[in-house]
């Protein structure tokens, strides 16, 4: 790719105490690509993701070697709370808080020290909109977000990822428990969003991948195999394993 | 071979029912004494009037009052420190030797006997810092002594939050202390009260700490500061049982009842908002 | 204006985070605190009282001319009061637990769980007036003493208190028994009974020696119903139907006439360390036992 990659990992190495997680990943990522990562279980793909936003800073074994670089710049060291608002979360199981749908939305906002009731109507209206959901949900936003079904959550959680204003945002098997309609609702989305973020989908559906993304990667026992435009890696991949776990023969 | 097997379990379970009844069933015999033999004596003027005769007649309300202020010093100097305990033992605290210290320091707190807290009491806050024998010597040594409490209950308020809320928070770029205050505290809040609850009814009701650091056998005005001496309701208890004679036993039982229904109230008060804490729990 | 209130807002980060460091290391410095203490003023003692004498005098005189401090005695009161306690509690106790957590239906559970809890909140000095007005008289009359006030009237209201420890801890360890273990019994053809003696019980063995040893602390460090129901006599005592002082007593019911800075007071203070260590043991062996099950 020609100008700055937005996101480069380079020989990037994760370990969870002896655990060997990720083995010298490098990889480019351009500015407002959809990104797909497919890939068996404990692959690191999830360990990739998190290492996007420092995530697994969390994990008290977490170690690392190599580096990350956002927008040209190390993420290593820039101050992680900030850089969690650049590079925003989706995870597997939909986790709205415990408490209605504008303070689901609001909440990161909030922290940031908005307060001003105007402004977070706005927000709340505006990504409520992008994900999808504004219309199921406009009349009962003091409603606890919990009460949502499964799909509805995940779009919440969309929206509420959205109001922190990131460039780039993460998606965790986004639509693993979901219907097939809140998953094309999810999916729709995301071709919108293209216009404004970069995004990185990790999904155990090959098919979802080759819907979304415009390139996929498939990672194999914490190595990155290959990767390539999706319409290649899915109808002439170069490895035998890619090719496999496509067909279904193996994960 | 299997109906034998089966008779014994009969048996030993209907052993094992006894053994219960033979703890469950004095409480109520306990409770049910204290109330047939005190309720006569609890009046309007028992509950508000300062007692006369030698504590013979009368009423009981400054120790209500000393009891209610040691219960609030308590509390005052014990809750916080034992909620930022609590955070700094699920959040904070590392996977290593000091925090293994700071769990057995509190199991040892718990375990340290009553009349050892006084001991303690007397010799820091009553002379060393030379409060004297005070509400404010009172309560540092009842705080100390309910702090396990407050800790245990809200530690386990803390971890009860699940893992994922913290997760969320901290990926929406909150620090780790606005996740505290904004994802988990709040919900852990109920489990907290509990703790809170059941440490003011343990302040209410020990003796040994009180009796050199704040305990006044008789005081003919209700403590005007936290310098002064207090009566409380346990002492007043135990002093009119055996230190007073010809006290009527109608005034004793009254003094027991009110001690009681004060201390149980609070604990059925405890019970009840953690069962509800519980089946709220939607996560 | 967002610059200004992050800056704002980071100290106040550090200010909290800062506190709550300290809270967690707080509580060590108040447990060293109670021991440092407890040891000034009671090691004072033995400037003037050998440590021999002490620990072995039988006769504890405070306020004779000159006084002795021999615990002895009231070493002797504790141990009677405590063993009593303990073969009437541990048994009954444990029972107990068996029962509320594997064998009660689930509402009954409930509603047993809140008695043992309520028991555990009555107060000692009303626990030790109840027992001093219905208990003593009776152990007078069926024992035909010449007073109720005895070594063993103390110990069957102590086992009470420690019940309350003994079952909940117990319960809680029979609880962490992971349920396949017991299933995989029942699905040999065991019946309930021979599941919970055979695998459950083996499984929860080290909780509950944690519990009696928590129930052994609760009992030894008990004051106000001990002084009301055993009469409060420093000697030596023959038999559990005689009055004994245990050394909780002693302290609460001495300290008040004491001079500050007199040997008796060193004395109590003194009484004050053994009782924390014996705690402080307890409390060791109890966390031993509860930590080696957790593998």
């Amino acid at each position: 790719m020609p100008e700055t990659p937005k996101i480069h990992a380079d020989h990037l190495n994760i370990w969870f105490g002896p655990v060997y997680a990720l083995k010298s990943l490098t990889l480019k990522i351009a500015d407002k690509e959809i990104l797909g990562i497919i890939g068996p279980a404990n692959s690191g793909k999830s360990t990739f993701l998190r290492a996007l936003n420092r995530l697994n800073d969390l994990n008290p074994k977490f170690r690392m070697e190599g580096s990350v670089s956002i927008d040209g710049k190390n993420i290593n060291e820039s101050d992680a709370n900030t850089l969690r608002k650049k590079v925003g979360m989706v995870f597997a199981l939909p986790t709205p808080l415990p408490v209605s749908i504008y303070e689901n939305i609001v909440y990161g906002v909030r922290r940031n020290g908005l307060r001003n009731k105007q402004k977070l109507d706005g927000i709340v209206e505006t990504t409520l909109k992008a994900a999808y959901l504004w219309d199921e949900v406009k009349d009962r936003l003091q409603s606890p977000g919990m009460k949502l079904s499964g799909g509805q959550q995940q779009r919440l959680c969309i929206a509420r990822t959205l109001a922190v204003e990131p460039d780039i945002i993460l998606y965790d098997e986004p639509c693993s428990g979901l219907d097939p309609i809140s998953t094309a609702k999810i999916e729709e989305a995301m071709f919108r969003f293209k216009e404004k973020y970069t995004q990185i989908l990790v999904t155990n559906n090959t098919k979802q991948a080759a819907r979304v993304s415009d390139r996929t990667a498939f990672f194999l026992m914490g190595e990155m195999l290959e990767i390539d435009v999706t319409e290649r890696i899915f109808t002439s991949p170069s490895h035998q394993r890619t090719n496999d776990y496509i067909s279904g023969r193996f994960g | 071979m299997k109906i034998s097997a089966h008779i014994t379990q009969k048996i030993v379970f209907t052993i094992l029912l006894l053994a219960t009844l033979v703890v469950i069933l004095p409480v109520l015999l306990i409770i049910f004494i204290i109330v047939r033999d005190g309720i006569g004596a609890i009046s309007w003027e028992f509950l508000t009037a300062m007692p006369k005769m030698g504590m013979r007649s009368g009423g009981i309300f400054p120790a209500i009052i000393g009891t209610l202020y040691l219960v609030t010093g308590t509390l005052i100097f014990a809750l916080p420190l034992g909620i930022l305990s609590a955070i700094y033992l699920t959040e904070y605290a590392a996977d290593n030797v000091l925090t293994r210290m700071v769990k057995f320091a509190i199991i040892n707190l718990a375990g340290v006997p009553s009349v050892v807290y006084g001991l303690f009491g007397l010799g820091i806050f009553v002379v060393f810092l030379k409060f004297g024998s005070s509400i404010l010597a009172g309560s540092l040594t009842l705080a100390i002594m309910v702090l396990p409490v407050i800790v245990t209950t809200s530690k386990e308020a803390l971890d009860s939050v699940p893992q994922s809320f913290r997760e969320v928070s901290r990926s929406l770029g909150a620090t780790k202390w606005q996740t505290i205050r904004h994802a988990v505290l709040p919900h852990a809040l109920p489990g907290i009260l509990t703790g809170i609850i059941l440490a003011v009814s343990r302040a209410a009701g020990e003796t040994a700490p009180i009796l050199f650091t704040v305990a006044a056998f008789y005081l003919p005005r209700l403590p005007q500061s936290i310098f002064d001496q207090a009566m409380a309701l346990p002492y007043h208890l135990y002093v009119i049982s055996t230190q007073v004679p010809n006290v009527e036993v109608k005034i004793r039982y009254g003094t027991a009842l009110v001690l009681l229904v004060m201390v149980l109230s609070m604990n059925f008060l405890a019970i009840v908002v953690r069962s509800q804490f519980r089946k709220k729990q939607k996560w | 204006m967002h610059e200004r209130g992050l800056s704002l807002r980071r100290f106040k980060e550090f200010v909290i985070e800062s506190a709550i460091y300290a809270s967690g290391v707080l509580v060590i410095i108040f447990v060293v605190l109670i021991f440092l203490f407890l040891a000034k003023e009671g090691l004072a003692l033995f400037k003037t009282v050998s440590l021999s004498e002490f620990f072995f005098g039988k006769k504890w005189y405070p306020i004779s001319e000159p006084p002795q401090f021999g615990i002895f005695p009231l070493f002797l009161g504790s141990l009677l009061v405590t063993l009593g306690a303990t073969i009437i509690s541990v048994p009954v106790g444990v029972a107990s637990a068996i029962y509320i957590a594997e064998v009660a239906p689930a509402r009954t559970k409930e509603i047993l769980k809140s008695g043992i809890e309520l028991l555990a909140a009555i107060p000692s000095v009303v626990l030790g007036f109840i027992g001093m007005v219905t208990l003593v008289p009776l152990v007078k009359t069926v024992f035909k003493l010449p007073t109720g006030l005895t070594a063993f009237s103390g110990a069957l209201v102590l086992a009470f208190m420690a019940m309350p420890t003994i079952v909940s801890i117990a319960e809680d360890a029979l609880n962490a028994v992971p349920r396949r273990y017991k299933e995989a019994a029942l699905a040999l053809g065991a019946t309930r009974w021979q599941a919970i003696w055979r695998v459950t019980l083996r499984a929860a063995s080290s909780g509950i020696v944690a519990a009696i040893m928590l129930g052994i602390g609760r009992v030894i460090g008990e004051t106000m119903a001990v002084m009301m129901m055993t009469g409060n006599a420093a000697r030596i005592p023959h038999s559990i139907f005689n009055p004994v002082r245990t050394l909780t007593a002693t302290i609460a019911a001495e300290m008040g006439e004491t001079v500050q800075g007199s040997d008796h007071y060193f004395a109590l203070f003194a009484i004050g360390i053994i009782l924390f260590i014996i705690s402080f043991i307890i409390n060791l062996i109890a966390d031993f036992a509860l930590h080696r099950k957790r593998l």
